[in-house]
């Protein structure tokens, strides 16, 4: 036999036989996106909300109806002055406070324009980032409406990012993180795991004694991942698209092409991760401090970059989740297709073949 | 080194089972072991010894069968077994990351001894292996032999009735060995119980008596000497090599 | 000559590992490494295998250096780590097919080499590796290592922790690959293993006491030796420690080996002086010394003049 396929056959024995590695591949992957997009609509959809209507018309109760029926906020009272509203917000009892000025219909009709005026309890900066959005973006739509009959519109801050997300869909943003996530750990991680363990086995001492070349027991390992990495990208688009509707308004192929071409950078770091670790413990503990924490709170997928510390943000640049999930969102979100994309395309390659060159200098052929 | 008394057994085991779901780890194992005695408990790796020694420390409770363990029951009283027994393992039983002073007086504590006896007791035992110079050295700079006289000398720190060593000897060199088997004979003569399980046949021909296993089942049990007298041969290991053809056939 | 270890020495920080080892193994022969653990055989297997670089020195294995012809020696070595490395969560038959595969070779049960010792494992051949007892573990690894023909074959404590059934029918297996002129150097911690071998090298401490047939370690032991049987082992022990006379004493399983100062010092004298010491009932024959023997004797050699 070949020792190529005979190596990629051995390695994909060691993955069926694990029903760890087994869960890991397919379980989380799909328990992680399935929580991440629930746990996200349903925060959304219970947010307690209040209402100072120093106007008390027509026009403010058009909007606030349209807020309330929304689905996203809930009336939790009308108060009367504005001396409430810090109690409210402090106690927690509201996280959202919405001020109408008074005659707020007819400085709409007069002016062209008329003032709201929205508090957010930002002690959960992230959250109340999203409830903003939402109110503005609800506020927005009916001024759109009216400017449809009247051409009066109202004046709404709005932010540019949520241009292409009209119903503001957390889920949207999240899957695009969450597949950086899940590929990020199960190629990283699962490769260098499974390398650590040849060499706490003392296998590896065996694989060296033979005539395979190192590049043969890198390739040999990393091959099968390849595959199921790919198959899990699939399945977390799938479920996106099944379960929460998300759109792909892009080109599937170039998904998939970026897709693996992230796959095969993670990878990289996982060999690259593999050249330091002699055990798995430590395999596991590189993994979980360099890749997965970063990966989950610098690279966007949770909190802004652009809300960061000049610190943080300068870290997030290195940080490779912050490229394909910018990839994947303009592809998947926006429809862009390669030309709008290639810039952070090209960092992927460039990170993948820094990695490669420096785990082909590090791989020993030696115990030493 | 007393032979058979007609004391009361101090270890006396009757039809010990112990099952692992449908495996059966000790199959109604039935002996006796006599105070002062050097009671050898022999068989491969996988054979049953570890499990056995684990119940008769009271570290695992046995599936049936009637267990006393220097005068008390197995089921009942595990914790005063506890404090009557002294344990060391395959794997030494010293803290690397401490100093050898350190590690005695940790185990020291455990058996809650009095300070006196432990800074008299301590002192002793450093003149006596030689170690005095390094009191304060981490345990991990010392060589193989003196970690195993040390953790040996700790095992019965505390004056056991019965100590059980689990493998003790494994590859270390023939000098460092038979000075491991003199501190050995003499806990025994200072009237210690030593059960010693050992997969080297060889070991067995310092030990008073002999129980040799394989897969869960005694198949011998009596004097080194009587069993190669029995078997026709000089050495355990075919001793060991004859009864292994018996079973099969 | 097959192997030739010319002044190998290996330091790990401040342990001398290996220091000045020279010996060399000819073609076909069955070479022992005895020793206990830490003496430095794993280290020189390592350095045999290439895995490891030596500080000082050079080993050349059929004719290829250890440092500079590494990839060409890899070809043609067999080699067993010390612990079972050899995957556990494949079975038998897959642990051979992955091992000739990357030897870029195809597993045959009928391959002469491994027939023998392959006959014993093919009624567990779907069974993990994993599940094996000890002894079949070893004639597995020892199968994976032999499946590409090696013509040197280095075994690293093959034995270690395997039944006493099971160590002898791997050394007859060896005894058997002698035949086919496979050159193999095991090492292990049994000093009763020697006499299995064409020549031992008995190392302690990085150093190579002696190189020599096994029959030749044992005649160059020098001294007398008696063997002291007595059911009173430890007070006759703590006796002879005192004892003018005596040179070495120590406990041999049931009896008391002891070699006294010199050849004129007789049976009858260390009897009376036992007597005296209140010690009856005590035998005393001249020995014959085994490995064992000439290991401690060599040792003690080396600490009083090193």
């Amino acid at each position: 036999m070949n020792r190529f396929t005979g190596f990629v056959k051995k390695e994909f024995l060691h993955i069926i036989r694990d029903k760890r590695t087994m869960l890991i591949l397919f379980g989380i992957p799909i328990v992680q996106i399935l929580l991440f997009g629930y746990v996200l609509t349903n925060e959304i959809k219970d947010a307690n909300i209040a209402i100072l209507d120093h106007s008390k018309d027509e026009t403010t109760a058009r909007i606030t109806n349209k807020l309330l029926s929304s689905g996203y906020f809930r009336l939790q009272s009308t108060i009367e002055s504005e001396q409430e509203i810090e109690d409210l917000l402090r106690s927690g009892k509201a996280r959202l406070v919405i001020i109408f000025e008074s005659n707020f219909k007819k400085s709409m009709i007069r002016d062209g324009t008329a003032r709201m005026q929205i508090i957010a309890d930002a002690s959960d900066p992230n959250t109340a980032n999203m409830l903003v959005s939402y109110a503005n973006a609800i506020v927005a739509d009916f001024s759109r409406g009216l400017m449809v009959g009247q051409a009066l519109p109202i004046k709404v801050d709005q932010q540019v990012r949520m241009l292409y997300n009209e119903e503001l869909k957390g889920v949207f943003m999240f899957v695009p993180g969450t597949m950086a996530l899940i590929l990020m750990l199960l190629s990283a991680m699962m490769t260098s795991i499974s390398i650590a363990r040849e060499k706490e086995q003392g296998t590896m001492e065996i694989l060296l004694v033979s005539p395979l070349r190192p590049v043969q027991i890198v390739l040999g390992k990393v091959t099968p991942y390849i595959g199921m990495a790919f198959i899990n990208a699939l399945v977390i688009i799938a479920l996106g698209v099944l379960v929460f509707g998300m759109p792909v308004r892009g080109s599937l192929i170039l998904l998939m092409a970026e897709s693996f071409l992230f796959i095969c950078m993670a990878l990289s770091l996982g060999i690259f991760i593999s050249t330091m670790a002699n055990s798995q413990q430590v395999a596991m503990f590189i993994s979980v401090f360099a890749l997965l924490l970063p990966t989950m709170l610098l690279s966007g997928f949770i909190f802004p970059v652009e809300n960061m510390h000049w610190i943080l943000q300068g870290i997030s640049h290195i940080i490779p989740a912050k490229y394909y999930i910018i990839i994947v969102k303009n592809i998947m979100i926006k429809g862009a297709g390669f030309l709008f994309v290639w810039k952070e395309t090209l960092v992927l390659v460039g990170m993948m073949a820094l990695l490669l060159l420096a785990s082909v200098k590090k791989f020993k052929t030696r115990l030493e | 080194m007393n032979t058979q008394t007609d004391n009361k057994p101090i270890i006396a085991v009757r039809n010990l089972v112990k099952k692992f779901g449908s495996f059966t780890a000790n199959d109604h194992l039935t002996f006796d072991v006599h105070k002062g005695e050097i009671f050898g408990f022999l068989g491969a790796n996988g054979a049953g010894k570890t499990t056995a020694i684990r119940i008769l420390c009271g570290l695992s409770a046995p599936t049936s069968g009637e267990l006393t363990v220097a005068g008390f029951d197995v089921y009942k009283n595990a914790d005063q077994i506890k404090k009557n027994i002294g344990y060391m393992s395959q794997k030494f039983s010293l803290y690397d990351d401490m100093t050898v002073w350190e590690n005695i007086r940790f185990y020291a504590g455990i058996y809650r001894m009095r300070r006196k006896d432990i800074r008299e007791k301590t002192a002793d035992l450093l003149k006596k292996l030689d170690l005095e110079p390094v009191r304060d050295k981490l345990i991990a700079g010392l060589s193989v032999g003196w970690k195993q006289k040390l953790a040996f000398s700790i095992a019965i720190f505390h004056s056991p009735a019965i100590v059980f060593l689990d493998e003790p000897t494994g590859g270390v060199d023939p000098v460092t060995r038979r000075q491991f088997w003199e501190m050995i004979y003499e806990a025994a003569s200072n009237g210690i119980t030593v059960f010693v399980t050992t997969h080297y046949m060889d070991e067995a021909e310092y030990c008073d008596r002999v129980c040799i296993m394989t897969e869960g089942k005694i198949i011998a049990m009596n004097t080194p000497s009587k069993l190669k007298e029995e078997y026709d041969t000089d050495s355990m290991d075919e001793v060991f090599r004859k009864l292994a053809r018996n079973v099969e056939t | 000559m097959e192997i030739v270890i010319d002044t190998v020495s290996k330091a790990y920080g401040n342990t001398q590992a290996l220091d000045e080892v020279s010996m060399s193994v000819s073609r076909g022969e069955l070479f022992g490494l005895i020793g206990p653990d830490g003496a430095g055989k794993t280290t020189l297997m390592r350095i045999l295998t290439s895995l490891l670089l030596p500080d000082k020195g050079r080993a050349e294995l059929a004719g290829l250096d250890s440092r500079k012809d590494f990839k060409a020696l890899r070809n043609i070595l067999g080699y067993m780590p010390g612990r079972f490395s050899l995957y556990q969560d494949l079975s038998v038959e897959e642990n051979l097919t992955f091992f000739a595969s990357i030897f870029g070779e195809k597993f045959d049960p009928d391959f002469y080499l491994i027939r023998d010792i392959y006959a014993q494992l093919a009624p567990f051949k779907k069974r993990l590796a994993g599940r094996l007892s000890g002894g079949m573990k070893q004639k597995l690894a020892l199968c994976c290592a032999l499946i590409h023909k090696p013509r040197i074959l280095i075994l690293d404590e093959p034995t270690t922790g395997v039944d006493a059934v099971s160590r002898k029918e791997f050394w007859d297996m060896l005894s058997q690959l002698r035949q086919e002129q496979i050159t193999t150097l095991v090492s292990t911690p049994y000093m009763d293993e020697a006499v299995r071998c064409d020549r031992v090298a008995l190392i302690q401490a990085g150093k190579i006491m002696d190189i020599n047939t096994p029959a030749g370690v044992v005649d160059s032991f020098k001294p007398e030796l008696y063997s002291i049987a007595t059911p009173h082992i430890y007070q006759t022990l703590l006796a002879l420690k005192e004892y003018n006379d005596t040179y070495s004493v120590y406990p041999f399983g049931q009896v008391i080996h002891f070699i006294p100062t010199d050849a004129s010092v007789s049976p009858h004298k260390v009897q009376d002086y036992l007597t005296k010491k209140g010690i009856e009932a005590v035998s005393i024959t001249p020995a014959l010394p085994n490995i064992e023997d000439c290991f401690m004797e060599l040792m003690q050699d080396e600490h009083t003049n090193g």
